[in-house]
């Protein structure tokens, strides 16, 4: 995972993003491509950790690196290390909490990513 | 030494109109053929399988559970940019229906055979138009092959149409079932190095418009809101199909440079230009009916044929110029299938009332249907047709015979 130093970085500057963003208009037929497609803008080209509203936090005293989450993620964005345990890639990690409900230790709970949106009721 | 030669030399090889299909893909050098079996079009598959096994083709050939995937698995394959083949017929091409219209509107450009059959119920595995004509709305372009080596050479020059930069459309090329697709003809295959020469592989770096490639992520195939642009990118679909008759004329032309063989362009008349009496219609039947029309010739009857070549793009400008002609009193156009309860009972018949129209001119039409489920044609049919047209236009009546003349469309050997 070498390149894991930059997504962390990346992830910083995806929350404090303005989240509004400018979509492009057109003002006839001729001026579009074949085919409708998104290009450059975070969430819609595959970071799909922009979609997040609760992040999952894992316990280090309460995991014992069974690998459990990292099985179930539906993602593949459990990162698993013999020595380290799991970790979570946070730029496509979408805060489905599967790997919360799967865990038989109890040690990641959904936390939420925005103070203000914590009406979900999903976490704690 | 012998394989060398089966890949570098012209030769002409004795094949049924499936192995021609199969050879017509090997020779694109397609790069994934997804399949599925289905009568009459299995045996296009079973060669393919042998050439890629016998590792005469270099090809993902990939077996799929069922029609709706194999196109699934087209439109994915050619998304990365690969050149994508399959073939269907009947009830195959109805269930992959739905993926037949997500390669039009992702602008793909996968090149289909379909060995036409009749749809059930009840069942029928025989020559009937009507299946690959159900999906004349999906906006592939549809051409009919009336000869083994049209199919052929159909295949190459649909790849190199639908490839176009300006085209991006997805083909298909329709045959008849088992009149077509299980008998065996002398079929001209030219070698690797002049096929390549006509159509070189794909672009490497993909499509222009749409890629899947992890170095330039993009997503696509998402919802378009009602005031967004859904409306203008369908529009696109029907606009670059009334353009892309130029380039599938263009693209004849060039072929016809390289290989010496003529496709005329979206229509092939025959004995036209004095024509009183004159025939429309598709496929292998449009090509017997040449004998129909030498016949009615010998014996002083001026009969002319259009064999329409292409059904999408309909030819409407070509159609509409040749219909000029001083002499033509009347008009026959014959669909060998089915469209329930439109104003003839058959497509092509019913397309063709616009074109009339166009021409501005009082000529007699007769809409016709004949041949359906595989049911035999034969040129003395194709002649009484003639004759039916004949009567038609003297008197609005025909005799009572073969044919039955129902709500204005002729039902050639109605029982």
């Amino acid at each position: 995972m070498s390149g894991r130093g930059k997504c962390a970085a990346k992830d910083e500057e995806m929350t404090k993003r303005d989240r509004e963003i400018k979509l492009p208009a057109y003002n006839s037929w001729q001026e579009l491509p074949h085919v409708p497609v998104s290009l450059g803008v975070q969430g819609s080209i595959g970071a799909t950790g922009e979609w997040r509203i609760l992040r999952p936090e894992i316990s280090r005293e309460k995991c014992n690196r069974c690998g459990m989450c990292y099985l179930y993620c539906p993602e593949g964005t459990m990162i698993f290390n013999n020595g380290t345990g799991p970790e979570v890639h946070l730029t496509y990690c979408k805060g489905c909490g599967i790997c919360a409900s799967e865990c038989p230790r109890k040690a990641i709970v959904m936390k939420p990513e925005y103070a203000e949106r914590n009406n979900h009721g999903r976490d704690e | 030494m012998e394989e060398m030669n089966e890949e570098h030399a012209d030769q002409t090889l004795i094949l049924t109109g499936n192995e021609v299909a199969a050879w017509a893909a090997r020779r694109a050098k397609v790069h994934v053929v997804t399949a599925y079996p289905i009568t009459p079009q299995t045996t296009v598959m079973e060669s393919l399988a042998q050439f890629v096994d016998s590792g005469k083709m270099d090809s993902q050939f990939i077996r799929m559970e069922s029609e709706h995937s194999v196109m699934a698995g087209m439109v994915g394959a050619s998304m990365t940019g690969a050149r994508t083949f399959t073939a269907t017929s009947g009830q195959g091409l109805l269930y992959m229906g739905e993926l037949v219209h997500w390669a039009a509107g992702c602008r793909l450009p996968v090149v289909t055979t379909i060995a036409s059959r009749g749809i059930a119920p009840p069942w029928n595995i025989w020559v009937d138009y009507s299946d690959v004509l159900s999906m004349r709305d999906a906006g592939w372009m549809i051409q009919f092959a009336s000869t083994h080596q049209e199919i052929f050479d159909s295949v190459i020059m649909n790849y190199k149409i639908a490839e176009n930069p300006e085209v991006m459309l997805p083909a298909f090329v329709a045959y008849g079932g088992f009149t077509q697709s299980h008998t065996a003809k002398p079929v001209a295959i030219p070698g690797q190095d002049r096929i390549d020469q006509f159509l070189p592989p794909p672009p490497r770096n993909g499509w222009p418009h749409l890629y899947l490639d992890p170095d330039r992520p993009i997503v696509h195939g998402n919802i378009m809101m009602p005031q967004q642009e859904y409306m203008e990118f369908r529009f696109k679909i029907h606009e670059t199909m009334m353009r892309a008759t130029s380039i599938i004329k263009e693209t004849i032309r060039d072929f016809k440079e390289i290989f010496g063989r003529d496709y005329h362009g979206l229509i092939e008349p025959y004995l036209y230009e004095d024509a009183e009496y004159l025939l429309v219609t598709v496929g292998a039947l449009a090509e017997q009916a040449k004998d129909a029309v030498d016949s009615l010739r010998r014996r002083g009857v001026k009969a002319g044929l259009v064999k329409l070549r292409y059904y999408r793009p309909f030819p409407t400008e070509d159609l509409v110029s040749l219909l000029k002609g001083e002499n033509l009193k009347a008009i026959a156009v014959v669909d060998r299938s089915t469209a329930f309860g439109s104003p003839t009972g058959g497509h092509i018949s019913s397309d063709f009332y616009s074109v009339l129209r166009q021409t501005g001119k009082e000529i007699t039409y007769l809409p016709a249907v004949w041949g359906l489920g595989g049911r035999d044609v034969t040129v003395e049919d194709q002649v009484g047709l003639f004759e039916d047209l004949r009567e038609f236009h003297e008197g609005g009546q025909i005799r009572a015979g073969k044919n039955k003349l129902i709500a204005g469309t002729l039902w050639v050997g109605l029982k």
